[in-house]
């Protein structure tokens, strides 16, 4: 039994329910349950949403299911187009890309991970980091930023304009566009686009510098409250280049336990049925994946940007290599696990893309018109994972003889931060807002904990500040005591 | 300007051969009607209605009317084009059109008069029939969510295939596409990708297999001009997508 999943007798205890929560394009609720005192006893982080995608393309052709699925998401479709398609690769029959082609892949995706994670950052994150978790809530969103922090805001503006437009470049639109298909992908890159492109990307590396120096100065700052904001221990899971580098498009699966040991390795991600397992709650839409052998108490885990920057032995471009060593120091030995953490670790990490952009951009390969790969043996089954911006991403498809899907599983990276992110609000509900009265401040907290994991969860609230909440603080006999409410409409 | 072989358009003369149609002899002018089952190498079928056009003040459709010496024909108008968005919509509505993720995107002339006829949305309640696919042939599938029963897969496959694999049946809203075999597949027929019904649909419906998404967007017909300024630059090849 988790700490603070369930209470012993949760009749005798008063109810505490944030929602709407507005996630990933949809909606979640956190609950708490309190006692007379205001001891918390329990807290969850429900996703009360139904996507039902895996359903409705059964029975769609192969290749169309790459462009489809992306729809999943406004922010990383790219991930997802380029999750399906590397399962779709292998479906069709093709086991290797052109060097071409899987450059350019690899600058499209990114480029994704580029703009997602400035648009997180900046857009989303930087008015409670730079602002404060309980400022004035009207000036608690990018504008606010912009007034006090201009050119911050404006570097973070540019930034993911810059990922929008390598997404363009390669994939004919900023979002939901195509480029990579089955075996390839559909479109070159011409010598004029590549020049555009690298024009600004020195100036971007510059300022993705700036940005990472900015939120480890917040650390060193306050480290007390930074450094251990929402922590909890646990193991933590990404994909990892055969050399043991950071990538974000291509390699396997490495789990390393709280300490750093490693649980497993170089899995072949087409396998990650043996390593990983999927248990359903009664009370949430979204499945709680964990280590199979480790079981559900043990093995959970999480990923994204403070997962990756710790699972890899290094980063393989070297501003983000000497920015990662900074943070990782901060552990002094041991993996480090404040749920803020997760703002630095993504700034390494966008760092890092500029980087590895800049170095494509000055691939010659990029530039080849050898698009499409040479057919081989078609497949009936096949997986396709990826690092998407916040986290590992698994697409699992079977067709038919027909090219007709006839099962899809997806494993998209909030669900793999399921529990972790349950553990995280569990950990700031102890710490800030236990035996305290509601205020929209406190409320922030909880918000600040769930974004640090999941942007798509804040962006789909599309203002910041203005995630409508209401908490009910409601007694035994179900009598409402009181209630706090933030952008909800009109009192009911 | 009129003479035996002209006819005014919105005002533009235009001038015809001997048994044109109002809608052929406009299309070679450069001079675009918004049209959907017609196609230059077929008889006309006149079922899509989005050719409708004002002829002497009486509404009749461009593709079976016979082009007249001083006949004053209004299409361009507000009256027109809306009556047309409201045939798109319905027929947006009575299938399963989602553009999203549609491999005939930026090639299909349904989206494509959509957009140039400044269709928003569809207005009318979607139907949501269930329609699965027919991906039986090894090579081409039919989505049927996507057909629009213009009959020309039905034309050219009677006309220049020889082998009338398709047909419609039923009547009003039960009308629909079938194949001719017993078991009502495709894989079951004679059909070959190298066909002329293979290549005809205006739409997503018939599609060869495995190569969605080859054309980038930006490159896809559409994406480059709308249907009517494609219709008005190359007269002679009007854009089939």
């Amino acid at each position: 039994m988790f700490r603070l999943e369930t209470a012993e007798n949760p009749q005798t205890l008063r109810r505490i329910a944030i929602e709407p929560l507005t996630r990933v394009e949809g909606h979640g609720k956190v609950t708490l349950l309190l006692d007379d005192a205001d001891h918390v006893h329990q807290v969850r982080l429900h996703i009360v949403e139904f996507r039902g995608f895996e359903i409705f393309i059964e029975g769609r052709p192969f290749w169309e299911v790459p462009v489809t699925v992306q729809r999943l998401c406004g922010i990383c479709p790219v991930s997802h187009l380029l999750a399906a398609t590397k399962a779709m690769d292998l479906i069709a029959g093709y086991d290797r890309l052109t060097p071409t082609a899987e450059k350019i892949r690899r600058l499209m995706h990114y480029g994704q991970v580029m703009q997602s994670h400035a648009l997180h950052f900046f857009h989303l994150s930087s008015p409670d980091l730079l602002l404060g978790f309980d400022s004035e809530p009207t000036r608690r969103n990018i504008v606010g930023v912009a007034r006090e922090f201009p050119e911050i805001a404006k570097q973070g503006v540019f930034l993911r304009k810059y990922g929008q437009e390598v997404i363009r470049h390669t994939a004919g639109k900023r979002i939901h566009g195509t480029g990579a298909v089955p075996g390839g992908v559909n479109k070159g890159i011409s010598r004029a686009e590549r020049d555009e492109m690298r024009r600004d990307i020195d100036r971007m590396i510059e300022w993705a510098l700036s940005a990472v120096h900015l939120v480890a100065e917040l650390h060193r700052a306050k480290p007390e409250f930074y450094d251990h904001f929402g922590e909890f221990s646990s193991a933590m899971m990404s994909l990892v280049a055969a050399d043991g580098a950071m990538d974000f498009y291509h390699g396997g699966l490495r789990a390393l336990d709280a300490d750093g040991g490693t649980i497993f390795d170089g899995v072949d991600y087409g396998g990650y049925q043996q390593v990983l397992e999927e248990q359903v709650k009664p009370w949430s839409y979204m499945k709680f994946p964990h280590i199979r052998s480790l079981g559900p108490e043990n093995g959970w885990y999480k990923v994204g940007p403070l997962a990756r920057v710790q699972t890899c032995d290094r980063i393989p471009t070297p501003l983000a290599e000497m920015e990662r060593r900074k943070l990782v120091a901060r552990g002094e030995g041991k993996p480090v696990m404040g749920t803020l953490y997760y703002h630095w670790a993504r700034l390494i990490e966008l760092l890092h893309a500029t980087e590895v952009i800049r170095d494509l951009l000055d691939d010659p390969d990029l530039l080849g018109s050898d698009l499409m790969a040479d057919k081989g043996e078609r497949r009936s089954e096949a997986v396709g994972v990826i690092e998407a911006p916040r986290g590992t991403l698994f697409h699992h498809y079977r067709v038919d003889e027909n090219d007709q899907v006839t099962f899809c599983n997806l494993i998209v990276s909030t669900t793999n931060n399921n529990q972790a992110m349950n553990e995280a609000i569990r950990s700031v509900a102890l710490s800030h807002l236990d035996g305290k009265t509601i205020t929209e401040g406190l409320l922030n907290h909880i918000e600040v904990a769930i974004r640090a994991y999941d942007p798509c969860l804040s962006c789909a609230t599309h203002a910041l500040g203005k995630m409508p909440l209401e908490v009910d603080l409601v007694d035994a006999e179900g009598t409402l005591v009181q209630r706090a409410r933030r952008n909800m409409g009109p009192a009911r | 300007m009129s003479d035996d072989a002209t006819f005014m358009l919105d005002g533009r003369p235009i001038r015809f051969e001997a048994g044109q149609s109002i809608l052929q002899a406009a299309l070679a002018a450069g001079a675009f009607i918004p049209n959907l089952c017609h196609h230059p190498e077929f008889a006309p079928h006149g079922s899509c209605k989005l050719c409708t056009v004002k002829v002497n003040g009486r509404a009749s459709s461009a593709c079976t009317t016979r082009a007249r010496a001083g006949q004053e024909v209004a299409s361009d108008t507000p009256e027109l084009n809306r009556h047309r968005r409201t045939l798109l919509q319905m027929l947006f509505v009575e299938g399963n059109h989602f553009c999203p993720g549609c491999e005939k995107s930026g090639r299909c002339r349904l989206q494509a008069l959509a957009y140039d006829l400044e269709m928003l949305n569809p207005h009318y309640e979607h139907f949501y029939p269930p329609r699965p696919i027919d991906a039986s042939h090894p090579d081409v599938m039919i989505d049927f969510n996507r057909c629009i029963l213009c009959a020309l897969c039905v034309r050219a496959s009677r006309d220049v295939d020889g082998k009338n694999v398709f047909a419609l049946a039923g009547r009003g809203t039960a009308q629909h596409l079938v194949v001719d075999c017993p078991s009502g597949k495709l894989g079951d027929t004679d059909f070959a990708a190298t066909d002329k019904a293979a290549e005809v649909c205006p739409v997503g419906a018939i599609l060869p297999k495995r190569v969605g998404f080859a054309v980038p967007i930006g490159d896809r017909p559409f994406d480059i001009e709308p249907i009517s300024v494609q219709a008005a630059h190359r007269p002679q090849a009007e854009p089939r997508g």
